[in-house]
């Protein structure tokens, strides 16, 4: 990256700078469950995340900027995820998508389920749900580009990232106070 | 996790516990040697999460070796822990899209072993559902199986009726691929008021819509070029390895439990089952295209039989199943599960195997795939179709 992980970019540059780059996220679809199903159509035209600037299509994790991991992740496929996560560039973004990825869900006492991705790579943005709505994928989305504008790239090359976002969690609870 | 080291744990080319002998074929001026080539686990081709090892010899595939197990999650062993009410939850997500039909399985196996009484109405919502399920889960494998001829257009034709469907059943269920809508005995809540003429309405646009598909990708010369005459399965031998559902029908046997041993009201009513001719991947895809039209068909007739009348029946307040053990099967969207339910009279079941479809029509792979060209390889994976959690549970 040269420069830019040494010196903070000054203000303006940053802000358009940092626009560009989050309205071109190739996405890597990390499929797994169910999550993929709902993830595939939030790609298509009813939902259509592409005028989010979310590109479905890229080729590998070497081309892309975000990974999607969709569904259950099982200690069998938790090394290929690894290894995947590690072939992206940075700056690099995951959202973990569905109560699979982000804790384990309703295989929460499954001998043979990894229970949360974050246990192997960082994530950014937990979506919960089983499966969530595309519609939620799209609210997850827009939560990663809110980050993404106020960042500091010199701060994510140097590995500083900022605490994950879950989805939901700002919100207060119903029960709450009673 | 440092524990985790991938290059320990995934080697290319090789099944875990296996070691690569490379021979040298043929003599004179041109030998070859073998190549190991792993496509997935993570493989834009094989649509989830399944992994296969195929032998190659140039161009052309040697053996191939399904590597499964990336997506097992101890469903058989987590259904041990669950109470019969709690099982529809679990079992709707092996086969995750067709959810409905495997909440289907076990509410039936459950209702078998208590030897409950079930209202008409419940069986017929139940057998309107599940045909939609059918049609769902149809449509995601014609949408995917082009996407892996190279054609992107069929998925988003797929996903449009596919959202409408979602949009219809989530009214009656609450959900959109988990439907948790059945229990022993019934179903959840009754159908909301105007269902019944909504799905009427979206059967015929449907129906209107079908032709799409078949001029779009059944009628593309390219489709056919890449397809006909591509992995042919006789007969004899997709019945000796377990082949089930539209693989099986493609092969010309008209073998379906909804006409063999009919369950629910299936027996009152006409189901076609569309058959094919040679077994190839095109008889595979198009049997799936037809299967759709017969499931409109039979949503039709169901329209003008629901009775009026309760949707389920007072269950006790812990479901227990008495001592013993039943077998039901079902024809699923891909083939037949079959539950093998045994219990010790306990709230839990002592013992629920799955016989899942797809894990069965995968045995198919290896035979279909020996001596083929690769991209055929990858037309054949995707014609014997199959859902990744369906196979490994």
């Amino acid at each position: 990256m040269g420069l830019m992980d040494q010196v903070e970019l000054p203000q303006p540059v940053k802000y358009v700078f940092n626009w560009g780059r989050k309205y071109s996220l190739w996405c890597f679809n990390f499929g797994l469950a169910c999550c993929a199903i709902e993830f595939i159509a939030a790609s298509t035209s009813r939902h259509d995340f592409i005028r989010h600037g979310v590109i479905p299509f890229a080729h590998g994790p070497r081309q892309a900027d975000l990974l999607v991991v969709s569904g259950t992740l099982t200690d069998k496929m938790a090394p290929a995820v690894k290894r995947l996560y590690e072939e992206m560039p940075e700056p690099k973004y995951v959202i973990s998508f569905g109560s699979c990825a982000n804790c384990g869900g309703p295989y929460w006492d499954s001998y043979s389920v990894t229970k949360g991705v974050d246990q192997i790579i960082p994530v950014d943005v937990y979506v919960p749900g089983c499966p969530p709505r595309p519609e939620a994928l799209l609210d997850g989305i827009i939560a990663l580009q809110d980050r993404i504008q106020h960042e500091s790239l010199k701060d994510r090359i140097a590995g500083r990232r900022l605490d994950p976002v879950t989805l939901g969690a700002d919100a207060p609870l119903a029960l709450e106070g009673r | 996790m440092s524990d985790l080291d991938t290059k320990e744990r995934i080697q290319p080319g090789t099944a875990p516990g296996e070691d690569v002998a490379f021979e040298i074929h043929g003599d004179g001026d041109f030998p070859t040697a073998d190549m190991s080539l792993s496509i997935g686990p993570a493989h834009p081709a094989t649509h989830g999460v399944f992994r296969i090892v195929l032998e190659m010899d140039g161009e052309r595939v040697r053996e191939a070796r399904p590597v499964i197990g990336y997506m097992h999650r101890g469903f058989e062993k987590l259904a041990e822990y669950r109470d019969y009410r709690q099982i529809k939850a679990l079992v709707n997500r092996h086969d995750w899209l067709s959810g409905f039909s495997n909440e289907l399985g076990v509410a039936l196996a459950v209702e078998k072993m208590m030897e409950m009484e079930v209202p008409d109405r419940a069986q017929w919502i139940r057998m309107l559902i599940a045909e939609w399920n059918r049609i769902l889960n149809h449509l995601m494998f014609i949408g995917s199986y082009a996407i892996e001829l190279g054609a992107i257009t069929p998925m988003f034709y797929a996903f449009r009726e596919r959202e409408d469907i979602q949009h219809l059943l989530e009214s009656a269920t609450g959900g959109r691929l988990h439907f948790t809508y059945n229990q022993p005995g019934g179903l959840k809540i009754d159908l909301p008021k105007g269902f019944l003429r909504e799905s009427q309405r979206l059967s015929t646009v449907v129906r209107e819509r079908l032709p799409d598909y078949f001029d779009l990708v059944l009628g593309n010369e390219i489709f056919q070029g890449r397809t006909k005459g591509i992995g042919p399965l006789p007969s004899d031998v997709a019945l000796s390895i377990g082949v089930t559902g539209p693989t099986l029908q493609a092969t010309g046997v008209a073998e379906d439990p909804r006409v063999t041993e009919p369950y629910l009201k299936y027996g009152e009513i006409d189901v076609p089952v569309p058959v094919g001719e040679n077994g190839d991947s095109f008889d595979r895809f198009s049997c799936l295209l037809r299967r759709i039209q017969a499931s409109l068909d039979i949503i039709d007739q169901v329209h003008d039989h629901v009775p009026p009348g309760p949707v389920n029946s007072k269950l006790p307040k812990m479901v227990k199943a008495p001592e013993g053990a039943t077998y039901v099967r079902t024809e699923n969207p891909l083939g037949q599960l079959g539950y093998w339910l045994e219990s010790d009279g306990g709230r839990t079941p002592w013992r629920l195997k799955m016989r899942t479809p797809s894990f069965s029509n995968v045995q198919a792979i290896p035979y279909l795939m020996e001596g083929v060209l690769l991209p055929d390889a990858i037309s054949i994976l995707g014609s014997v179709f199959f859902v990744v959690g369906d196979i490994d549970r």
